[in-house]
Protein backbone atom coordinates (compact mmCIF):
# COMPACT_ATOMS: atom_id res chain seq x y z
CA UNK A 1 0.00 0.00 0.00
CA UNK A 2 1.29 3.21 -0.91
CA UNK A 3 2.48 6.06 1.88
CA UNK A 4 -1.06 8.12 2.91
CA UNK A 5 0.21 11.85 2.10
CA UNK A 6 -1.00 15.24 2.01
CA UNK A 7 0.14 18.44 0.54
CA UNK A 8 1.24 20.92 3.20
CA UNK A 9 2.00 24.72 1.11
CA UNK A 10 3.47 23.02 -1.63
CA UNK A 11 5.07 20.06 0.50
CA UNK A 12 4.00 16.60 0.18
CA UNK A 13 3.72 15.39 4.03
CA UNK A 14 3.41 11.72 4.70
CA UNK A 15 0.95 10.88 7.65
CA UNK A 16 -0.44 7.85 9.56
CA UNK A 17 -4.18 7.04 9.76
CA UNK A 18 -5.60 9.14 13.15
CA UNK A 19 -2.63 11.84 13.17
CA UNK A 20 -3.60 15.67 12.66
CA UNK A 21 -2.13 17.82 10.24
CA UNK A 22 -0.06 19.43 12.90
CA UNK A 23 1.16 16.11 14.19
CA UNK A 24 2.32 15.34 10.91
CA UNK A 25 3.86 18.69 10.42
CA UNK A 26 5.63 18.47 13.21
CA UNK A 27 7.18 15.13 12.47
CA UNK A 28 7.57 16.26 8.74
CA UNK A 29 9.89 19.50 10.62
CA UNK A 30 7.29 21.69 9.12
CA UNK A 31 6.42 24.75 11.57
CA UNK A 32 2.75 25.36 12.31
CA UNK A 33 2.71 28.64 14.81
CA UNK A 34 0.66 27.38 18.17
CA UNK A 35 0.31 27.91 21.81
CA UNK A 36 -2.29 26.28 23.58
CA UNK A 37 -1.03 22.52 21.47
CA UNK A 38 1.19 20.41 23.32
CA UNK A 39 2.68 17.22 22.11
CA UNK A 40 2.03 14.80 24.95
CA UNK A 41 -1.54 16.55 25.76
CA UNK A 42 -4.84 16.06 24.04
CA UNK A 43 -5.04 19.18 21.65
CA UNK A 44 -7.40 22.32 22.94
CA UNK A 45 -7.74 24.04 20.21
CA UNK A 46 -8.23 27.30 21.74
CA UNK A 47 -5.69 29.34 21.15
CA UNK A 48 -6.51 29.16 16.82
CA UNK A 49 -3.27 30.10 15.62
CA UNK A 50 -2.81 26.89 13.70
CA UNK A 51 -5.51 27.28 11.94
CA UNK A 52 -5.06 26.38 8.35
CA UNK A 53 -6.42 26.35 4.85
CA UNK A 54 -7.76 22.00 4.11
CA UNK A 55 -9.21 22.15 0.81
CA UNK A 56 -9.99 26.11 1.12
CA UNK A 57 -11.46 25.63 4.68
CA UNK A 58 -10.16 27.17 7.71
CA UNK A 59 -9.52 24.56 10.69
CA UNK A 60 -7.47 24.13 13.75
CA UNK A 61 -4.39 22.10 12.51
CA UNK A 62 -3.81 20.56 15.95
CA UNK A 63 -7.60 19.21 16.13
CA UNK A 64 -8.05 18.13 12.39
CA UNK A 65 -7.55 14.64 10.84
CA UNK A 66 -4.76 14.81 8.23
CA UNK A 67 -6.88 13.72 4.98
CA UNK A 68 -5.32 11.52 1.90
CA UNK A 69 -4.43 14.60 -0.56
CA UNK A 70 -5.66 17.03 1.08
CA UNK A 71 -4.28 20.65 -0.32
CA UNK A 72 -3.46 22.37 2.78
CA UNK A 73 -2.13 26.23 3.28
CA UNK A 74 -0.70 27.45 6.14
CA UNK A 75 2.62 30.23 5.74
CA UNK A 76 0.10 32.23 3.72
CA UNK A 77 -0.11 36.06 4.05
CA UNK A 78 -4.19 35.44 4.82
CA UNK A 79 -3.49 33.45 7.65
CA UNK A 80 -0.57 34.96 8.73
CA UNK A 81 -2.29 38.45 9.30
CA UNK A 82 -5.13 36.74 10.84
CA UNK A 83 -2.05 35.18 13.40
CA UNK A 84 -0.72 38.53 13.69
CA UNK A 85 -4.16 39.26 14.97
CA UNK A 86 -4.50 37.10 17.61
CA UNK A 87 -1.02 37.49 19.33
CA UNK A 88 -1.80 41.06 19.41
CA UNK A 89 -5.32 40.34 20.90
CA UNK A 90 -3.46 38.71 23.38
CA UNK A 91 -1.01 40.57 23.81
CA UNK A 92 -3.22 44.01 24.86
CA UNK A 93 -5.80 41.67 26.51
CA UNK A 94 -3.37 40.68 29.63
CA UNK A 95 -0.02 42.91 30.95
CA UNK A 96 2.31 41.47 29.37
CA UNK A 97 6.23 43.38 30.15
CA UNK A 98 8.49 41.41 28.59
CA UNK A 99 11.44 43.36 30.04
CA UNK A 100 10.37 42.40 33.25
CA UNK A 101 9.31 39.09 32.64
CA UNK A 102 11.64 35.93 34.05
CA UNK A 103 10.37 34.01 31.08
CA UNK A 104 11.52 36.90 28.51
CA UNK A 105 13.41 35.03 25.69
CA UNK A 106 11.65 31.36 26.83
CA UNK A 107 8.28 32.51 25.57
CA UNK A 108 6.33 30.71 23.11
CA UNK A 109 4.19 33.99 23.04
CA UNK A 110 7.32 36.25 22.44
CA UNK A 111 9.06 34.01 19.92
CA UNK A 112 5.83 33.01 18.31
CA UNK A 113 5.01 36.97 17.81
CA UNK A 114 8.74 37.67 16.68
CA UNK A 115 8.72 34.40 14.09
CA UNK A 116 5.80 35.97 12.86
CA UNK A 117 7.06 39.47 13.30
CA UNK A 118 4.58 41.26 15.53
CA UNK A 119 5.79 44.67 15.82
CA UNK A 120 3.56 46.66 18.09
CA UNK A 121 0.18 45.53 19.25
CA UNK A 122 -2.28 47.34 17.56
CA UNK A 123 -5.09 47.25 19.50
CA UNK A 124 -5.81 49.34 22.47
CA UNK A 125 -4.40 47.87 25.64
CA UNK A 126 -6.90 46.75 28.84
CA UNK A 127 -4.49 46.97 31.44
CA UNK A 128 -6.45 44.84 33.31
CA UNK A 129 -5.70 44.10 37.40
CA UNK A 130 -4.64 41.09 37.95
CA UNK A 131 -3.16 40.16 41.28
CA UNK A 132 -0.20 37.65 42.06
CA UNK A 133 -0.50 34.50 44.15
CA UNK A 134 3.00 34.28 45.87
CA UNK A 135 1.15 31.98 48.57
CA UNK A 136 3.08 29.38 47.66
CA UNK A 137 7.00 28.79 49.29
CA UNK A 138 8.42 27.47 45.97
CA UNK A 139 6.20 29.14 43.10
CA UNK A 140 4.57 32.35 42.35
CA UNK A 141 1.68 32.81 39.56
CA UNK A 142 1.37 36.07 37.95
CA UNK A 143 -1.64 35.91 36.74
CA UNK A 144 -1.18 39.31 34.38
CA UNK A 145 0.45 36.58 31.38
CA UNK A 146 -2.09 34.29 31.29
CA UNK A 147 -3.21 33.17 27.63
CA UNK A 148 -5.63 30.63 28.67
CA UNK A 149 -4.25 27.75 26.90
CA UNK A 150 -5.13 25.62 29.51
CA UNK A 151 -1.99 23.67 29.37
CA UNK A 152 -1.42 23.39 32.86
CA UNK A 153 -4.84 22.56 33.82
CA UNK A 154 -4.55 19.50 31.48
CA UNK A 155 -1.13 18.85 32.75
CA UNK A 156 -2.51 18.75 36.37
CA UNK A 157 -5.30 17.04 35.82
CA UNK A 158 -4.30 14.56 32.90
CA UNK A 159 -0.85 13.90 34.02
CA UNK A 160 -0.87 14.98 37.38
CA UNK A 161 -4.17 13.78 39.08
CA UNK A 162 -3.97 16.91 40.82
CA UNK A 163 -6.65 18.92 39.23
CA UNK A 164 -4.77 22.27 40.66
CA UNK A 165 -5.57 24.87 38.28
CA UNK A 166 -9.38 25.40 36.16
CA UNK A 167 -10.72 28.16 33.84
CA UNK A 168 -13.91 29.99 35.37
CA UNK A 169 -15.57 33.01 33.88
CA UNK A 170 -16.98 33.21 30.66
CA UNK A 171 -15.60 34.97 27.02
CA UNK A 172 -13.74 38.15 27.99
CA UNK A 173 -14.04 37.23 31.66
CA UNK A 174 -12.47 33.78 31.21
CA UNK A 175 -9.46 33.43 33.58
CA UNK A 176 -7.33 30.83 35.21
CA UNK A 177 -8.05 30.17 38.56
CA UNK A 178 -6.58 27.71 41.49
CA UNK A 179 -8.91 24.82 42.99
CA UNK A 180 -8.80 25.89 46.59
CA UNK A 181 -11.50 27.10 49.33
CA UNK A 182 -8.88 29.69 49.37
CA UNK A 183 -7.80 30.25 45.96
CA UNK A 184 -4.49 30.36 46.98
CA UNK A 185 -1.86 28.41 45.27
CA UNK A 186 -0.32 27.71 48.69
CA UNK A 187 -4.05 25.53 49.97
CA UNK A 188 -3.58 22.67 47.15
CA UNK A 189 -1.06 20.02 46.36
CA UNK A 190 0.62 21.49 44.09
CA UNK A 191 4.24 20.39 43.81
CA UNK A 192 7.45 21.41 41.65
CA UNK A 193 8.15 17.84 40.03
CA UNK A 194 4.20 18.47 38.81
CA UNK A 195 4.00 18.06 35.13
CA UNK A 196 1.81 21.27 35.34
CA UNK A 197 4.65 22.89 36.67
CA UNK A 198 7.06 22.81 33.44
CA UNK A 199 4.48 23.61 30.59
CA UNK A 200 3.58 27.19 30.98
CA UNK A 201 4.35 28.80 27.59
CA UNK A 202 4.76 32.20 29.00
CA UNK A 203 5.29 33.61 32.62
CA UNK A 204 2.70 32.81 34.67
CA UNK A 205 4.21 29.74 36.81
CA UNK A 206 7.33 30.84 37.53
CA UNK A 207 9.87 28.62 40.25
CA UNK A 208 10.80 31.60 42.91
CA UNK A 209 14.41 32.32 43.62
CA UNK A 210 15.53 31.11 40.38
CA UNK A 211 15.46 34.81 38.76
CA UNK A 212 17.99 35.46 35.52
CA UNK A 213 20.06 31.90 36.11
CA UNK A 214 20.70 32.93 31.74
CA UNK A 215 20.87 36.30 30.85
CA UNK A 216 18.23 37.36 28.66
CA UNK A 217 19.69 37.85 25.54
CA UNK A 218 20.81 34.22 25.90
CA UNK A 219 17.67 32.29 26.06
CA UNK A 220 16.16 29.57 24.46
CA UNK A 221 14.53 32.07 21.32
CA UNK A 222 17.33 34.64 21.53
CA UNK A 223 19.25 31.76 20.00
CA UNK A 224 16.96 29.97 17.59
CA UNK A 225 13.72 31.17 16.53
CA UNK A 226 10.81 29.06 17.41
CA UNK A 227 10.17 28.56 13.75
CA UNK A 228 13.49 26.50 13.55
CA UNK A 229 12.24 24.25 16.31
CA UNK A 230 8.77 22.72 14.61
CA UNK A 231 8.71 19.32 16.35
CA UNK A 232 10.52 20.67 19.66
CA UNK A 233 8.47 19.81 22.84
CA UNK A 234 8.56 23.22 24.37
CA UNK A 235 8.25 23.50 28.08
CA UNK B 1 24.41 69.41 -16.51
CA UNK B 2 24.35 69.87 -12.76
CA UNK B 3 23.40 66.98 -10.38
CA UNK B 4 20.74 68.07 -8.00
CA UNK B 5 21.99 68.05 -4.48
CA UNK B 6 20.09 65.28 -2.64
CA UNK B 7 18.54 67.26 0.12
CA UNK B 8 19.11 65.92 3.60
CA UNK B 9 16.15 64.65 5.14
CA UNK B 10 15.26 66.45 8.62
CA UNK B 11 14.22 64.06 11.45
CA UNK B 12 13.12 65.24 14.63
CA UNK B 13 13.47 62.83 18.38
CA UNK B 14 11.74 63.38 21.59
CA UNK B 15 11.41 61.49 25.09
CA UNK B 16 7.84 61.57 26.52
CA UNK B 17 7.44 59.01 29.37
CA UNK B 18 10.70 57.72 28.68
CA UNK B 19 14.45 56.85 29.95
CA UNK B 20 16.74 58.02 27.09
CA UNK B 21 17.65 54.27 27.29
CA UNK B 22 16.43 54.50 23.16
CA UNK B 23 18.58 57.39 22.59
CA UNK B 24 21.64 56.23 24.04
CA UNK B 25 20.71 53.19 21.61
CA UNK B 26 20.26 55.57 18.56
CA UNK B 27 23.85 56.49 19.87
CA UNK B 28 24.84 53.42 20.00
CA UNK B 29 25.13 53.24 16.38
CA UNK B 30 28.57 54.41 16.79
CA UNK B 31 30.49 55.24 14.01
CA UNK B 32 27.52 54.71 11.63
CA UNK B 33 26.18 58.23 13.06
CA UNK B 34 28.53 59.73 10.52
CA UNK B 35 26.53 58.04 7.76
CA UNK B 36 23.68 59.12 9.04
CA UNK B 37 24.32 63.03 9.51
CA UNK B 38 25.88 62.41 5.19
CA UNK B 39 22.16 61.59 4.85
CA UNK B 40 19.78 63.63 7.75
CA UNK B 41 19.83 66.73 9.75
CA UNK B 42 18.18 66.80 12.97
CA UNK B 43 15.60 69.25 13.88
CA UNK B 44 14.08 69.19 17.52
CA UNK B 45 15.68 66.19 19.47
CA UNK B 46 17.28 66.43 22.93
CA UNK B 47 20.66 66.18 20.83
CA UNK B 48 20.41 70.00 19.29
CA UNK B 49 18.10 71.17 22.05
CA UNK B 50 15.99 72.90 19.74
CA UNK B 51 12.71 73.58 21.62
CA UNK B 52 9.72 72.90 19.09
CA UNK B 53 9.32 70.91 15.48
CA UNK B 54 9.89 72.37 12.54
CA UNK B 55 8.30 70.65 9.54
CA UNK B 56 10.04 66.99 8.92
CA UNK B 57 10.50 63.84 7.49
CA UNK B 58 10.70 61.17 10.34
CA UNK B 59 10.06 62.09 13.64
CA UNK B 60 11.58 59.30 16.56
CA UNK B 61 10.01 59.13 19.15
CA UNK B 62 10.41 57.11 22.39
CA UNK B 63 8.26 56.73 25.35
CA UNK B 64 4.51 56.67 26.34
CA UNK B 65 2.36 59.04 27.47
CA UNK B 66 1.79 59.46 30.92
CA UNK B 67 0.68 63.27 31.14
CA UNK B 68 -0.84 65.65 28.98
CA UNK B 69 2.38 67.60 27.94
CA UNK B 70 3.58 64.27 26.30
CA UNK B 71 0.18 64.25 24.63
CA UNK B 72 0.78 67.83 23.12
CA UNK B 73 4.27 67.15 22.03
CA UNK B 74 3.08 63.41 20.40
CA UNK B 75 0.69 65.55 18.42
CA UNK B 76 2.97 68.22 17.32
CA UNK B 77 5.22 65.64 15.75
CA UNK B 78 2.27 63.69 14.24
CA UNK B 79 1.38 66.95 12.51
CA UNK B 80 4.57 67.64 11.63
CA UNK B 81 6.10 64.29 10.30
CA UNK B 82 5.62 62.37 7.21
CA UNK B 83 6.60 59.36 9.08
CA UNK B 84 6.24 58.73 12.86
CA UNK B 85 8.73 55.61 14.19
CA UNK B 86 7.52 54.32 17.90
CA UNK B 87 10.88 53.38 19.56
CA UNK B 88 10.91 51.14 22.01
CA UNK B 89 8.80 49.25 25.21
CA UNK B 90 6.60 52.19 26.52
CA UNK B 91 6.39 53.90 23.26
CA UNK B 92 4.81 50.70 22.66
CA UNK B 93 2.94 49.28 24.94
CA UNK B 94 3.71 51.86 27.87
CA UNK B 95 6.55 50.01 29.52
CA UNK B 96 7.38 50.01 33.11
CA UNK B 97 5.50 53.85 33.92
CA UNK B 98 2.34 51.58 32.50
CA UNK B 99 3.23 49.48 35.70
CA UNK B 100 1.03 52.00 37.61
CA UNK B 101 -2.03 51.54 35.46
CA UNK B 102 -3.69 49.10 38.08
CA UNK B 103 -3.77 51.70 40.12
CA UNK B 104 -6.02 55.02 41.07
CA UNK B 105 -4.03 57.89 40.30
CA UNK B 106 -5.36 59.30 43.43
CA UNK B 107 -3.89 56.53 45.93
CA UNK B 108 -0.87 56.40 43.77
CA UNK B 109 -0.28 60.83 44.67
CA UNK B 110 -1.66 60.17 48.12
CA UNK B 111 0.86 57.62 48.67
CA UNK B 112 3.68 59.64 47.50
CA UNK B 113 3.30 62.80 49.02
CA UNK B 114 1.32 62.00 51.69
CA UNK B 115 1.63 58.58 53.38
CA UNK B 116 5.09 57.71 52.00
CA UNK B 117 7.75 57.12 54.65
CA UNK B 118 10.62 60.21 54.76
CA UNK B 119 8.21 62.84 53.54
CA UNK B 120 9.81 66.61 54.40
CA UNK B 121 7.20 68.41 56.61
CA UNK B 122 4.07 70.16 54.88
CA UNK B 123 4.54 67.55 51.59
CA UNK B 124 1.95 68.12 49.61
CA UNK B 125 0.84 66.74 45.82
CA UNK B 126 2.33 69.24 43.36
CA UNK B 127 -0.24 71.93 42.12
CA UNK B 128 2.15 73.93 40.14
CA UNK B 129 0.03 75.11 37.25
CA UNK B 130 3.62 74.88 35.09
CA UNK B 131 3.76 71.34 36.16
CA UNK B 132 2.12 69.10 33.17
CA UNK B 133 -1.19 66.91 34.81
CA UNK B 134 -0.89 63.24 34.80
CA UNK B 135 -3.21 60.92 33.01
CA UNK B 136 -4.97 58.45 34.43
CA UNK B 137 -3.33 55.50 33.07
CA UNK B 138 -0.19 55.66 31.04
CA UNK B 139 -0.70 54.55 26.97
CA UNK B 140 1.08 53.74 24.45
CA UNK B 141 1.79 56.39 21.10
CA UNK B 142 -0.86 54.23 18.94
CA UNK B 143 -4.02 54.73 20.94
CA UNK B 144 -3.86 58.88 20.50
CA UNK B 145 -1.69 59.18 16.72
CA UNK B 146 -1.21 56.95 13.68
CA UNK B 147 1.89 55.63 13.99
CA UNK B 148 4.02 54.62 10.77
CA UNK B 149 6.64 51.88 12.15
CA UNK B 150 7.52 50.25 15.57
CA UNK B 151 10.80 49.54 16.61
CA UNK B 152 10.50 47.15 19.53
CA UNK B 153 13.20 46.67 22.24
CA UNK B 154 14.17 47.89 25.84
CA UNK B 155 15.90 49.22 24.52
CA UNK B 156 16.07 48.47 20.84
CA UNK B 157 19.71 47.60 20.21
CA UNK B 158 21.74 50.61 18.36
CA UNK B 159 21.64 47.65 15.25
CA UNK B 160 17.93 47.16 14.73
CA UNK B 161 17.45 51.31 15.50
CA UNK B 162 20.28 51.41 12.38
CA UNK B 163 18.33 48.66 10.25
CA UNK B 164 15.28 50.51 10.08
CA UNK B 165 16.43 53.84 9.53
CA UNK B 166 18.91 52.57 7.02
CA UNK B 167 15.98 50.76 5.03
CA UNK B 168 13.45 53.85 5.53
CA UNK B 169 16.52 55.96 4.04
CA UNK B 170 16.91 53.63 1.18
CA UNK B 171 13.12 53.71 0.62
CA UNK B 172 12.44 50.51 1.23
CA UNK B 173 9.85 48.90 4.02
CA UNK B 174 12.05 48.35 7.66
CA UNK B 175 12.37 44.59 8.20
CA UNK B 176 14.03 43.14 11.49
CA UNK B 177 14.50 39.36 11.54
CA UNK B 178 15.32 36.95 14.20
CA UNK B 179 18.29 38.81 16.30
CA UNK B 180 16.76 42.41 15.83
CA UNK B 181 13.48 41.96 16.72
CA UNK B 182 13.14 42.22 20.83
CA UNK B 183 10.29 42.86 23.08
CA UNK B 184 13.07 42.96 25.83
Amino acid sequence: MSEKTFVLDGKTIPYAEGQTIMQAAMAAGVYIPRLCYHPEFKPHGSCKLCTVKSNGRQAASCTQLAQSAAVVESDTQELNDERRALLQMLFVEGNHFCPSCEQSGNCQLQATAYALNVMSTHYDHFFPDRPLDASHPEYLLDFNRCILCSLCIRASRDVDGKNVFGLAGRGIKSHLIVNAQSGALADTDFAGDDKAAQVCPVGVILKKRRGFAVPIGQRTYDLKPISAMPDAKES
Amino acid sequence: MDTPVKRKLKVATTSLAGCFGCHMSLLDIDERLFDLLELVEFDRSPLTDIKHIGTCDIGFIEGGLCNNENVHVLREFRSNCKVLIAVGACAINGGLPAQRNHLALPIILQEVYHTSHGLAAGSDIPNDPELPLPLNKVHPLHEVVKIDYFIPGCPPSGDAIWKVLADLLAGHEPQLGHGLIHYD
